[in-house]
Protein backbone atom coordinates (compact mmCIF):
# COMPACT_ATOMS: atom_id res chain seq x y z
CA UNK A 1 0.00 0.00 0.00
CA UNK A 2 1.24 3.46 -0.82
CA UNK A 3 0.46 6.94 0.47
CA UNK A 4 -1.46 8.38 -2.42
CA UNK A 5 -4.26 10.92 -2.46
CA UNK A 6 -7.35 10.09 -4.47
CA UNK A 7 -10.35 11.98 -5.73
CA UNK A 8 -13.19 9.57 -6.37
CA UNK A 9 -16.83 8.67 -5.83
CA UNK A 10 -17.58 6.38 -2.90
CA UNK A 11 -20.91 4.64 -2.46
CA UNK A 12 -22.97 5.21 0.67
CA UNK A 13 -23.66 1.79 2.18
CA UNK A 14 -25.09 2.99 5.48
CA UNK A 15 -26.30 6.18 7.15
CA UNK A 16 -26.99 5.75 10.86
CA UNK A 17 -28.50 8.52 12.93
CA UNK A 18 -26.95 8.55 16.43
CA UNK A 19 -29.07 11.37 17.84
CA UNK A 20 -30.69 14.63 16.75
CA UNK A 21 -27.44 16.13 15.48
CA UNK A 22 -24.94 13.32 14.83
CA UNK A 23 -24.86 10.60 12.18
CA UNK A 24 -22.40 8.11 10.73
CA UNK A 25 -21.89 7.56 7.01
CA UNK A 26 -20.31 4.32 5.88
CA UNK A 27 -18.75 4.63 2.43
CA UNK A 28 -17.57 1.91 0.05
CA UNK A 29 -14.58 2.66 -2.18
CA UNK A 30 -14.58 1.46 -5.81
CA UNK A 31 -11.05 0.11 -5.52
CA UNK A 32 -8.76 -1.13 -2.79
CA UNK A 33 -7.95 1.63 -0.30
CA UNK A 34 -4.54 3.25 -0.24
CA UNK A 35 -2.83 3.27 3.16
CA UNK A 36 -4.96 5.36 5.54
CA UNK A 37 -3.63 6.42 8.93
CA UNK A 38 -5.47 7.42 12.14
CA UNK A 39 -5.88 11.19 12.31
CA UNK A 40 -6.21 11.63 8.56
CA UNK A 41 -9.28 13.25 7.06
CA UNK A 42 -11.37 13.46 3.89
CA UNK A 43 -12.76 16.41 1.92
CA UNK A 44 -16.38 15.80 0.98
CA UNK A 45 -18.12 17.41 -1.96
CA UNK A 46 -21.65 18.37 -0.91
CA UNK A 47 -24.07 18.34 -3.82
CA UNK A 48 -27.54 19.89 -3.93
CA UNK A 49 -26.70 22.46 -1.26
CA UNK A 50 -26.53 25.81 -3.07
CA UNK A 51 -24.92 27.68 -0.17
CA UNK A 52 -22.16 25.09 0.24
CA UNK A 53 -19.46 26.13 -2.21
CA UNK A 54 -16.36 24.45 -0.78
CA UNK A 55 -15.82 20.87 0.30
CA UNK A 56 -16.25 19.94 3.96
CA UNK A 57 -13.44 18.26 5.90
CA UNK A 58 -14.20 15.30 8.20
CA UNK A 59 -11.93 13.07 10.26
CA UNK A 60 -11.94 9.41 9.37
CA UNK A 61 -13.86 7.64 12.14
CA UNK A 62 -12.81 4.10 11.20
CA UNK A 63 -11.55 2.06 8.27
CA UNK A 64 -12.45 -1.52 7.37
CA UNK A 65 -9.87 -2.78 4.86
CA UNK A 66 -11.71 -6.11 4.43
CA UNK A 67 -14.95 -4.46 3.38
CA UNK A 68 -13.09 -1.53 1.78
CA UNK A 69 -15.29 0.92 3.67
CA UNK A 70 -14.59 3.95 5.80
CA UNK A 71 -16.89 5.71 8.23
CA UNK A 72 -17.39 9.41 8.95
CA UNK A 73 -18.96 10.72 12.16
CA UNK A 74 -20.65 13.99 11.27
CA UNK A 75 -22.33 16.70 13.32
CA UNK A 76 -25.11 18.67 11.64
CA UNK A 77 -23.94 22.28 11.77
CA UNK A 78 -25.26 23.97 8.65
CA UNK A 79 -26.90 23.36 5.26
CA UNK A 80 -23.98 21.23 3.98
CA UNK A 81 -23.97 18.73 6.82
CA UNK A 82 -27.80 18.75 6.86
CA UNK A 83 -27.72 17.74 3.20
CA UNK A 84 -25.23 14.95 3.95
CA UNK A 85 -27.48 13.65 6.74
CA UNK A 86 -30.13 12.89 4.10
CA UNK A 87 -27.92 10.56 2.04
CA UNK A 88 -29.26 7.03 1.51
CA UNK A 89 -27.66 3.69 0.75
CA UNK A 90 -26.71 3.60 -2.90
CA UNK A 91 -26.06 7.36 -3.16
CA UNK A 92 -22.57 8.46 -4.13
CA UNK A 93 -20.30 10.94 -2.45
CA UNK A 94 -17.15 12.45 -3.97
CA UNK A 95 -14.16 12.44 -1.65
CA UNK A 96 -10.58 13.68 -1.75
CA UNK A 97 -8.68 11.40 0.62
CA UNK A 98 -6.72 10.44 2.63
CA UNK A 99 -5.44 13.88 3.67
CA UNK A 100 -3.15 15.23 6.36
CA UNK A 101 -0.68 13.62 8.73
CA UNK A 102 -1.52 11.17 11.49
CA UNK A 103 -1.24 10.49 15.19
CA UNK A 104 2.12 8.92 16.01
CA UNK A 105 2.62 5.41 17.35
CA UNK A 106 3.56 5.97 21.00
CA UNK A 107 6.58 4.38 22.72
CA UNK A 108 4.47 3.56 25.78
CA UNK A 109 1.44 1.47 26.65
CA UNK A 110 0.12 4.06 29.14
CA UNK A 111 -1.99 5.94 26.67
CA UNK A 112 -5.02 8.19 27.22
CA UNK A 113 -7.36 9.28 24.44
CA UNK A 114 -9.50 12.33 25.16
CA UNK A 115 -12.35 13.35 22.89
CA UNK A 116 -15.10 15.90 23.18
CA UNK A 117 -18.25 16.27 21.10
CA UNK A 118 -17.62 15.57 17.43
CA UNK A 119 -13.90 15.50 18.26
CA UNK A 120 -14.30 11.88 19.28
CA UNK A 121 -14.40 11.02 15.55
CA UNK A 122 -10.70 10.22 14.86
CA UNK A 123 -10.19 8.49 18.23
CA UNK A 124 -12.02 5.29 17.29
CA UNK A 125 -9.71 4.76 14.31
CA UNK A 126 -6.75 5.61 16.56
CA UNK A 127 -7.90 3.12 19.23
CA UNK A 128 -8.14 0.40 16.58
CA UNK A 129 -4.65 1.24 15.34
CA UNK A 130 -3.24 1.21 18.89
CA UNK A 131 -4.83 -2.21 19.52
CA UNK A 132 -3.11 -3.58 16.44
CA UNK A 133 0.10 -2.50 18.15
CA UNK A 134 -0.87 -4.14 21.46
CA UNK A 135 -1.78 -0.90 23.17
CA UNK A 136 -5.08 -0.76 25.03
CA UNK A 137 -5.69 2.90 25.81
CA UNK A 138 -7.95 4.53 28.36
CA UNK A 139 -10.57 6.43 26.37
CA UNK A 140 -12.20 9.46 27.99
CA UNK A 141 -15.17 10.76 26.03
CA UNK A 142 -17.03 13.98 26.79
CA UNK A 143 -20.56 14.69 25.59
CA UNK A 144 -23.10 17.45 26.22
CA UNK A 145 -25.76 15.14 27.56
CA UNK A 146 -26.88 11.48 27.83
CA UNK A 147 -28.76 11.61 24.53
CA UNK A 148 -25.49 12.31 22.69
CA UNK A 149 -23.50 9.53 24.35
CA UNK A 150 -22.99 6.94 21.64
CA UNK A 151 -20.87 4.04 20.44
CA UNK A 152 -19.57 3.28 23.92
CA UNK A 153 -19.67 -0.47 23.22
CA UNK A 154 -17.70 0.06 20.04
CA UNK A 155 -14.96 1.96 21.86
CA UNK A 156 -14.98 -0.56 24.73
CA UNK A 157 -13.61 -3.24 22.39
CA UNK A 158 -10.36 -1.28 22.22
CA UNK A 159 -9.82 0.01 25.75
CA UNK A 160 -11.32 1.17 29.02
CA UNK A 161 -13.95 3.81 28.34
CA UNK A 162 -14.79 6.69 30.69
CA UNK A 163 -17.68 9.05 30.06
CA UNK A 164 -18.36 12.56 31.27
CA UNK A 165 -21.33 14.74 30.33
CA UNK A 166 -21.74 18.49 30.74
CA UNK A 167 -24.96 17.98 32.67
CA UNK A 168 -24.04 14.77 34.49
CA UNK A 169 -26.85 12.74 32.92
CA UNK A 170 -24.35 10.00 32.16
CA UNK A 171 -20.94 9.23 33.70
CA UNK A 172 -19.30 12.01 35.66
CA UNK A 173 -20.48 15.61 35.47
CA UNK A 174 -18.52 18.47 33.92
CA UNK A 175 -16.01 19.13 31.15
CA UNK A 176 -13.47 16.44 30.23
CA UNK A 177 -10.76 18.14 32.28
CA UNK A 178 -13.02 17.94 35.35
CA UNK A 179 -12.96 14.13 35.20
CA UNK A 180 -11.61 12.38 38.31
CA UNK A 181 -8.73 10.77 36.37
CA UNK A 182 -7.17 14.23 36.14
CA UNK A 183 -7.70 15.08 39.83
CA UNK A 184 -4.66 13.15 41.04
CA UNK A 185 -1.24 14.32 42.06
CA UNK A 186 0.40 11.94 39.60
CA UNK A 187 -1.26 10.77 36.41
CA UNK A 188 -0.60 7.25 35.22
CA UNK A 189 -0.37 8.19 31.51
CA UNK A 190 2.74 8.82 29.45
CA UNK A 191 0.96 9.87 26.26
CA UNK A 192 -2.27 11.75 25.59
CA UNK A 193 -4.04 12.02 22.23
CA UNK A 194 -6.77 14.63 22.15
CA UNK A 195 -9.39 15.90 19.74
CA UNK A 196 -12.29 18.26 20.36
CA UNK A 197 -13.16 21.93 20.59
CA UNK A 198 -10.18 24.30 20.79
CA UNK A 199 -10.89 25.33 24.39
CA UNK A 200 -11.05 21.68 25.46
CA UNK A 201 -7.78 20.79 23.73
CA UNK A 202 -6.06 23.80 25.29
CA UNK A 203 -7.30 22.76 28.74
CA UNK A 204 -6.06 19.17 28.20
CA UNK A 205 -2.74 20.51 26.89
CA UNK A 206 -2.36 22.54 30.07
CA UNK A 207 -2.80 19.42 32.20
CA UNK A 208 -0.39 17.47 29.99
CA UNK A 209 2.23 20.18 30.32
CA UNK A 210 1.75 20.38 34.09
CA UNK A 211 2.32 16.64 34.42
CA UNK A 212 5.00 16.52 31.71
CA UNK A 213 2.99 14.09 29.60
CA UNK A 214 3.62 14.00 25.87
CA UNK A 215 0.46 15.18 24.10
CA UNK A 216 -0.78 15.32 20.51
CA UNK A 217 -3.89 17.20 19.44
CA UNK A 218 -5.87 17.12 16.22
CA UNK A 219 -6.81 20.64 15.14
CA UNK A 220 -9.93 21.72 13.33
CA UNK A 221 -9.69 24.66 10.98
CA UNK A 222 -11.63 26.22 8.14
CA UNK A 223 -9.99 25.15 4.90
CA UNK A 224 -10.68 25.64 1.22
CA UNK A 225 -8.64 22.90 -0.49
CA UNK A 226 -7.50 20.42 2.17
CA UNK A 227 -4.35 19.42 0.30
CA UNK A 228 -1.97 22.28 0.90
CA UNK A 229 -2.38 24.83 -1.85
CA UNK A 230 -4.78 27.53 -0.61
CA UNK A 231 -2.80 28.33 2.57
CA UNK A 232 -6.00 29.26 4.41
CA UNK A 233 -5.94 26.79 7.33
CA UNK A 234 -2.68 27.85 8.93
CA UNK A 235 -1.77 27.63 12.60
CA UNK A 236 1.27 29.30 14.18
CA UNK A 237 3.94 26.74 15.17
CA UNK A 238 7.62 26.72 16.07
CA UNK A 239 8.27 26.69 12.30
CA UNK A 240 6.05 29.69 11.49
CA UNK A 241 2.60 29.44 9.96
CA UNK A 242 2.01 25.81 9.06
CA UNK A 243 -0.89 24.27 7.17
CA UNK A 244 -3.31 22.29 9.33
CA UNK A 245 -4.24 20.21 6.24
CA UNK A 246 -0.70 19.04 5.41
CA UNK A 247 1.65 19.54 8.37
CA UNK A 248 -1.38 18.73 10.55
CA UNK A 249 -4.12 18.17 11.54
CA UNK A 250 -2.17 16.40 14.33
CA UNK A 251 0.40 18.48 16.18
CA UNK A 252 2.43 17.83 19.28
CA UNK A 253 1.44 20.56 21.76
CA UNK A 254 5.11 21.50 22.16
CA UNK A 255 5.07 22.79 18.60
CA UNK A 256 1.98 25.01 18.99
CA UNK A 257 1.96 28.59 20.21
CA UNK A 258 -0.58 27.85 22.93
CA UNK A 259 1.39 28.83 26.04
CA UNK B 1 -8.82 16.56 -34.10
CA UNK B 2 -9.12 20.26 -33.28
CA UNK B 3 -5.92 22.19 -32.61
CA UNK B 4 -5.93 23.57 -29.07
CA UNK B 5 -2.44 25.03 -29.23
CA UNK B 6 -1.92 28.75 -29.09
CA UNK B 7 0.91 31.29 -29.25
CA UNK B 8 0.98 34.04 -26.66
CA UNK B 9 3.66 36.71 -27.06
CA UNK B 10 5.72 34.21 -29.06
CA UNK B 11 5.36 31.48 -26.45
CA UNK B 12 3.75 28.23 -27.58
CA UNK B 13 1.10 26.74 -25.26
CA UNK B 14 -0.22 23.22 -25.97
CA UNK B 15 -3.68 24.43 -24.97
CA UNK B 16 -5.19 27.59 -23.47
CA UNK B 17 -5.83 26.12 -20.00
CA UNK B 18 -3.48 27.12 -17.19
CA UNK B 19 -3.85 27.24 -13.42
CA UNK B 20 -3.95 30.43 -11.38
CA UNK B 21 -1.26 31.48 -8.95
CA UNK B 22 -2.14 30.79 -5.32
CA UNK B 23 -4.56 28.00 -6.18
CA UNK B 24 -2.19 25.37 -7.53
CA UNK B 25 0.78 25.48 -5.15
CA UNK B 26 3.89 24.63 -7.13
CA UNK B 27 2.05 22.00 -9.17
CA UNK B 28 3.61 19.16 -7.22
CA UNK B 29 0.60 19.01 -4.89
CA UNK B 30 -1.60 17.91 -7.82
CA UNK B 31 0.54 15.07 -9.15
CA UNK B 32 -1.50 12.41 -7.33
CA UNK B 33 -4.65 13.70 -9.00
CA UNK B 34 -3.75 14.45 -12.61
CA UNK B 35 -1.11 14.55 -15.34
CA UNK B 36 0.39 18.04 -15.18
CA UNK B 37 1.52 17.60 -18.79
CA UNK B 38 -2.07 18.02 -19.92
CA UNK B 39 -2.01 21.70 -18.93
CA UNK B 40 -1.02 24.65 -21.07
CA UNK B 41 0.86 26.04 -18.09
CA UNK B 42 1.08 26.42 -14.35
CA UNK B 43 1.27 29.81 -12.64
CA UNK B 44 3.00 28.97 -9.37
CA UNK B 45 2.41 30.56 -5.97
CA UNK B 46 3.58 34.17 -5.58
CA UNK B 47 7.28 34.65 -4.87
CA UNK B 48 8.56 37.69 -2.96
CA UNK B 49 12.06 38.89 -2.10
CA UNK B 50 12.11 37.57 1.44
CA UNK B 51 10.20 35.01 3.49
CA UNK B 52 6.67 36.11 4.37
CA UNK B 53 4.54 34.50 7.07
CA UNK B 54 1.34 35.90 5.58
CA UNK B 55 -1.64 37.09 7.58
CA UNK B 56 -3.09 35.73 10.82
CA UNK B 57 -5.84 33.12 10.96
CA UNK B 58 -8.74 33.24 9.97
CA UNK B 59 -7.78 33.73 6.35
CA UNK B 60 -10.84 32.36 4.61
CA UNK B 61 -14.59 32.86 4.53
CA UNK B 62 -17.00 30.95 2.34
CA UNK B 63 -19.44 33.31 0.62
CA UNK B 64 -22.29 32.83 -1.87
CA UNK B 65 -20.79 31.13 -4.94
CA UNK B 66 -17.30 31.97 -3.85
CA UNK B 67 -14.83 32.59 -1.08
CA UNK B 68 -12.81 35.37 0.48
CA UNK B 69 -9.15 34.88 1.30
CA UNK B 70 -6.52 36.95 3.02
CA UNK B 71 -3.46 34.72 2.80
CA UNK B 72 -1.12 37.69 2.34
CA UNK B 73 1.50 36.22 -0.03
CA UNK B 74 2.84 33.61 2.40
CA UNK B 75 5.97 32.14 0.80
CA UNK B 76 9.58 31.44 1.68
CA UNK B 77 11.16 34.01 -0.60
CA UNK B 78 12.98 33.97 -3.93
CA UNK B 79 16.14 32.24 -2.64
CA UNK B 80 14.12 29.32 -1.36
CA UNK B 81 12.18 29.20 -4.61
CA UNK B 82 15.30 29.11 -6.79
CA UNK B 83 17.17 26.54 -4.69
CA UNK B 84 14.48 24.30 -3.19
CA UNK B 85 11.39 24.51 -5.39
CA UNK B 86 12.63 25.18 -8.91
CA UNK B 87 14.79 22.03 -9.17
CA UNK B 88 11.74 19.90 -8.32
CA UNK B 89 9.39 21.49 -10.84
CA UNK B 90 11.62 22.61 -13.70
CA UNK B 91 11.11 19.45 -15.75
CA UNK B 92 7.31 19.37 -15.64
CA UNK B 93 5.97 18.84 -19.14
CA UNK B 94 4.23 22.22 -19.15
CA UNK B 95 5.15 25.90 -18.85
CA UNK B 96 6.09 26.97 -15.34
CA UNK B 97 5.33 30.66 -14.93
CA UNK B 98 6.27 32.47 -11.74
CA UNK B 99 4.00 35.04 -10.07
CA UNK B 100 6.31 37.83 -8.89
CA UNK B 101 5.18 39.97 -5.97
CA UNK B 102 6.61 42.68 -3.78
CA UNK B 103 6.10 45.71 -1.57
CA UNK B 104 8.44 48.04 -3.41
CA UNK B 105 9.57 48.53 -7.00
CA UNK B 106 13.02 47.34 -5.89
CA UNK B 107 11.59 44.09 -4.54
CA UNK B 108 9.72 43.35 -7.78
CA UNK B 109 12.91 44.05 -9.75
CA UNK B 110 15.05 41.90 -7.45
CA UNK B 111 12.72 38.91 -7.73
CA UNK B 112 12.26 39.31 -11.51
CA UNK B 113 16.02 39.46 -12.00
CA UNK B 114 16.50 36.21 -10.10
CA UNK B 115 13.69 34.42 -11.95
CA UNK B 116 15.14 35.64 -15.26
CA UNK B 117 18.12 33.34 -14.62
CA UNK B 118 15.96 30.22 -14.45
CA UNK B 119 16.13 28.53 -17.87
CA UNK B 120 12.87 26.61 -17.60
CA UNK B 121 10.71 29.55 -16.59
CA UNK B 122 9.69 31.21 -19.88
CA UNK B 123 7.59 34.00 -18.37
CA UNK B 124 6.71 35.85 -15.19
CA UNK B 125 3.41 37.28 -14.07
CA UNK B 126 3.87 40.56 -12.25
CA UNK B 127 1.37 40.60 -9.40
CA UNK B 128 0.44 44.25 -8.95
CA UNK B 129 -2.97 43.30 -7.67
CA UNK B 130 -2.81 41.38 -4.38
CA UNK B 131 -5.40 42.98 -2.07
CA UNK B 132 -4.07 41.33 1.09
CA UNK B 133 -0.78 43.03 1.83
CA UNK B 134 -0.37 46.34 3.61
CA UNK B 135 2.36 47.68 1.39
CA UNK B 136 2.59 47.49 -2.38
CA UNK B 137 0.59 44.77 -4.06
CA UNK B 138 -2.67 46.26 -5.17
CA UNK B 139 -1.42 49.84 -4.74
CA UNK B 140 0.69 49.34 -7.87
CA UNK B 141 -2.30 48.02 -9.72
CA UNK B 142 -4.76 50.79 -8.95
CA UNK B 143 -2.72 53.87 -9.92
CA UNK B 144 -1.84 53.90 -13.64
CA UNK B 145 1.45 55.81 -13.22
CA UNK B 146 2.63 53.31 -10.62
CA UNK B 147 1.63 50.37 -12.83
CA UNK B 148 3.67 51.82 -15.67
CA UNK B 149 6.65 52.49 -13.42
CA UNK B 150 6.90 49.05 -11.83
CA UNK B 151 6.35 47.32 -15.18
CA UNK B 152 8.99 49.47 -16.87
CA UNK B 153 11.55 48.87 -14.12
CA UNK B 154 11.00 45.11 -14.27
CA UNK B 155 11.10 45.26 -18.07
CA UNK B 156 14.67 46.56 -17.86
CA UNK B 157 15.90 43.41 -16.12
CA UNK B 158 13.48 40.75 -17.33
CA UNK B 159 14.23 39.46 -20.82
CA UNK B 160 11.50 36.89 -21.37
CA UNK B 161 7.71 37.13 -21.59
CA UNK B 162 6.41 39.70 -19.11
CA UNK B 163 2.82 39.32 -18.02
CA UNK B 164 1.12 41.81 -15.70
CA UNK B 165 -1.79 40.71 -13.51
CA UNK B 166 -4.35 43.44 -12.95
CA UNK B 167 -6.68 44.19 -10.07
CA UNK B 168 -10.41 44.61 -10.70
CA UNK B 169 -10.61 47.10 -7.83
CA UNK B 170 -10.41 50.13 -10.12
CA UNK B 171 -12.81 52.48 -11.85
CA UNK B 172 -11.35 52.00 -15.32
CA UNK B 173 -9.66 48.67 -16.03
CA UNK B 174 -8.65 49.84 -19.50
CA UNK B 175 -6.57 52.70 -18.04
CA UNK B 176 -4.60 50.19 -15.97
CA UNK B 177 -4.20 47.80 -18.90
CA UNK B 178 -2.88 50.63 -21.09
CA UNK B 179 -0.56 51.72 -18.29
CA UNK B 180 0.92 48.22 -18.00
CA UNK B 181 1.35 47.98 -21.78
CA UNK B 182 3.04 51.41 -21.75
CA UNK B 183 5.47 50.01 -19.19
CA UNK B 184 6.33 47.12 -21.49
CA UNK B 185 3.91 44.32 -20.59
CA UNK B 186 3.74 41.58 -23.25
CA UNK B 187 0.57 40.06 -21.83
CA UNK B 188 -2.20 41.24 -19.52
CA UNK B 189 -3.64 38.82 -16.98
CA UNK B 190 -6.97 39.68 -15.40
CA UNK B 191 -8.62 39.62 -12.95
CA UNK B 192 -7.16 39.18 -9.47
CA UNK B 193 -9.64 38.97 -6.59
CA UNK B 194 -12.29 41.58 -5.84
CA UNK B 195 -11.95 43.28 -2.47
CA UNK B 196 -14.74 42.15 -0.15
CA UNK B 197 -15.66 41.30 3.42
CA UNK B 198 -17.77 38.96 5.52
CA UNK B 199 -19.26 39.45 8.99
CA UNK B 200 -20.17 37.07 11.82
CA UNK B 201 -23.30 38.74 13.23
CA UNK B 202 -23.39 36.62 16.42
CA UNK B 203 -19.96 37.88 17.44
CA UNK B 204 -20.34 41.22 15.59
CA UNK B 205 -16.89 40.66 14.19
CA UNK B 206 -15.34 40.37 10.75
CA UNK B 207 -14.66 36.76 9.78
CA UNK B 208 -11.23 37.51 8.33
CA UNK B 209 -8.36 38.59 10.59
CA UNK B 210 -7.63 41.35 8.07
CA UNK B 211 -11.31 42.45 7.98
CA UNK B 212 -11.28 42.64 4.17
CA UNK B 213 -10.03 40.03 1.71
CA UNK B 214 -10.10 38.94 -1.90
CA UNK B 215 -13.25 37.45 -3.38
CA UNK B 216 -12.90 34.63 -5.90
CA UNK B 217 -15.09 31.96 -7.44
CA UNK B 218 -18.14 32.05 -9.74
CA UNK B 219 -19.44 35.13 -7.89
CA UNK B 220 -16.88 37.28 -9.74
CA UNK B 221 -17.15 35.71 -13.19
CA UNK B 222 -19.47 38.34 -14.75
CA UNK B 223 -17.15 41.14 -13.58
CA UNK B 224 -14.10 39.31 -14.93
CA UNK B 225 -15.73 38.66 -18.30
CA UNK B 226 -16.73 42.29 -18.66
CA UNK B 227 -13.19 43.43 -17.89
CA UNK B 228 -11.61 40.96 -20.33
CA UNK B 229 -13.97 42.24 -23.00
CA UNK B 230 -13.18 45.89 -22.29
CA UNK B 231 -9.42 45.32 -22.20
CA UNK B 232 -9.55 43.21 -25.37
CA UNK B 233 -11.02 46.19 -27.19
CA UNK B 234 -8.59 48.67 -25.62
CA UNK B 235 -5.13 47.11 -26.00
CA UNK B 236 -3.38 44.98 -28.61
CA UNK B 237 -1.49 42.57 -26.37
CA UNK B 238 -2.79 39.07 -25.59
CA UNK B 239 -4.95 38.58 -22.52
CA UNK B 240 -5.07 35.69 -20.09
CA UNK B 241 -8.47 35.66 -18.43
CA UNK B 242 -9.52 34.35 -15.07
CA UNK B 243 -12.22 34.79 -12.46
CA UNK B 244 -14.65 32.09 -11.40
CA UNK B 245 -13.98 29.57 -14.16
CA UNK B 246 -15.51 26.27 -13.00
CA UNK B 247 -15.94 24.37 -16.27
CA UNK B 248 -15.23 24.39 -20.02
CA UNK B 249 -18.25 26.59 -20.79
CA UNK B 250 -16.93 29.29 -18.47
CA UNK B 251 -13.49 29.02 -20.08
CA UNK B 252 -14.96 29.35 -23.59
CA UNK B 253 -16.84 32.48 -22.48
CA UNK B 254 -13.48 34.06 -21.59
CA UNK B 255 -11.97 33.06 -24.95
CA UNK B 256 -14.95 34.55 -26.80
CA UNK B 257 -14.63 37.76 -24.75
CA UNK B 258 -11.06 38.13 -25.95
CA UNK B 259 -8.77 36.03 -23.74
CA UNK B 260 -6.08 34.01 -25.54
CA UNK B 261 -5.84 31.65 -22.59
CA UNK B 262 -7.49 31.15 -19.23
CA UNK B 263 -6.43 30.40 -15.69
CA UNK B 264 -8.43 28.06 -13.49
CA UNK B 265 -8.26 29.16 -9.86
CA UNK B 266 -10.63 28.53 -6.98
CA UNK B 267 -12.20 25.57 -8.85
CA UNK B 268 -8.96 23.62 -8.20
CA UNK B 269 -9.84 23.57 -4.49
CA UNK B 270 -13.15 21.86 -5.16
CA UNK B 271 -12.08 19.49 -7.92
CA UNK B 272 -8.30 19.07 -8.25
CA UNK B 273 -8.82 17.46 -11.68
CA UNK B 274 -11.06 20.22 -13.07
CA UNK B 275 -8.36 21.81 -15.26
CA UNK B 276 -7.97 18.60 -17.30
CA UNK B 277 -11.75 18.35 -17.65
CA UNK B 278 -11.77 21.92 -18.98
CA UNK B 279 -9.17 21.03 -21.64
CA UNK B 280 -11.31 18.06 -22.70
CA UNK B 281 -14.47 20.19 -22.63
CA UNK B 282 -12.98 22.87 -24.89
CA UNK B 283 -11.93 20.17 -27.34
CA UNK B 284 -15.44 18.68 -27.33
CA UNK B 285 -16.95 22.15 -27.93
CA UNK B 286 -14.58 22.74 -30.86
CA UNK B 287 -15.47 19.39 -32.40
CA UNK B 288 -19.18 20.10 -31.97
CA UNK B 289 -18.86 23.56 -33.54
CA UNK B 290 -16.36 22.45 -36.18
CA UNK B 291 -13.72 24.86 -34.94
CA UNK B 292 -10.32 23.79 -36.29
CA UNK B 293 -8.07 26.00 -34.16
CA UNK B 294 -8.72 27.45 -30.74
CA UNK B 295 -7.40 30.79 -32.01
CA UNK B 296 -10.63 31.09 -34.02
CA UNK B 297 -12.51 31.46 -30.72
CA UNK B 298 -10.46 34.32 -29.30
CA UNK B 299 -12.54 37.49 -29.25
CA UNK B 300 -15.08 35.75 -31.51
CA UNK B 301 -18.05 37.16 -29.60
CA UNK B 302 -20.83 38.21 -31.99
CA UNK B 303 -22.28 41.56 -30.98
CA UNK B 304 -24.18 42.61 -34.10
Amino acid sequence: MELKKLVEDLQVVDNTRLNHRHFILELLAPEKFPLILPGQFVQVLVEDSPSTFLRRPFSIHSVDYQKNTLRLLIQIKGPGTAQLSKLKSGDHLNLIYPLGNSFSLPFTKDVLLVGGGCGVAPLLFLAQFLNQNNIHPTILLGFRTKEEVSEIETYSAYGKVLVITDDGTEGEKGLVVDHSIFQKERLEFKKIFCCGPDAMMKAVAKIARMHRIDCEVSLENTMACGFGVCLCCITPTDKGNERVCVEGPVFNINRLKWQ
Amino acid sequence: MPDLSIHIAGLHFKNPVTTASGTYGYGDEFRDFMDLGKLGGIFVKAVTGKNRDGNAYPRMAETPSGMLNSVGLQNKGVDHFCHEIYPKIKDFNTHIIVNVSGSTVEEYVEVAERINELDNVPAIELNISCPNVKLGGMAFGTVPAMATEVTAEVRKVYKKVLMVKLSPNVTSITDLAKAAVDGGADVITLINTLLGMAIDVERRRPILSTITGGLSGPAIKPVALRMVWQVHKAVHVPIIGLGGIMNATDAIEFLLAGASAVQVGTANFIDPTVSVKIVDGIEAYMTRHKVKSVSELIGALRTE
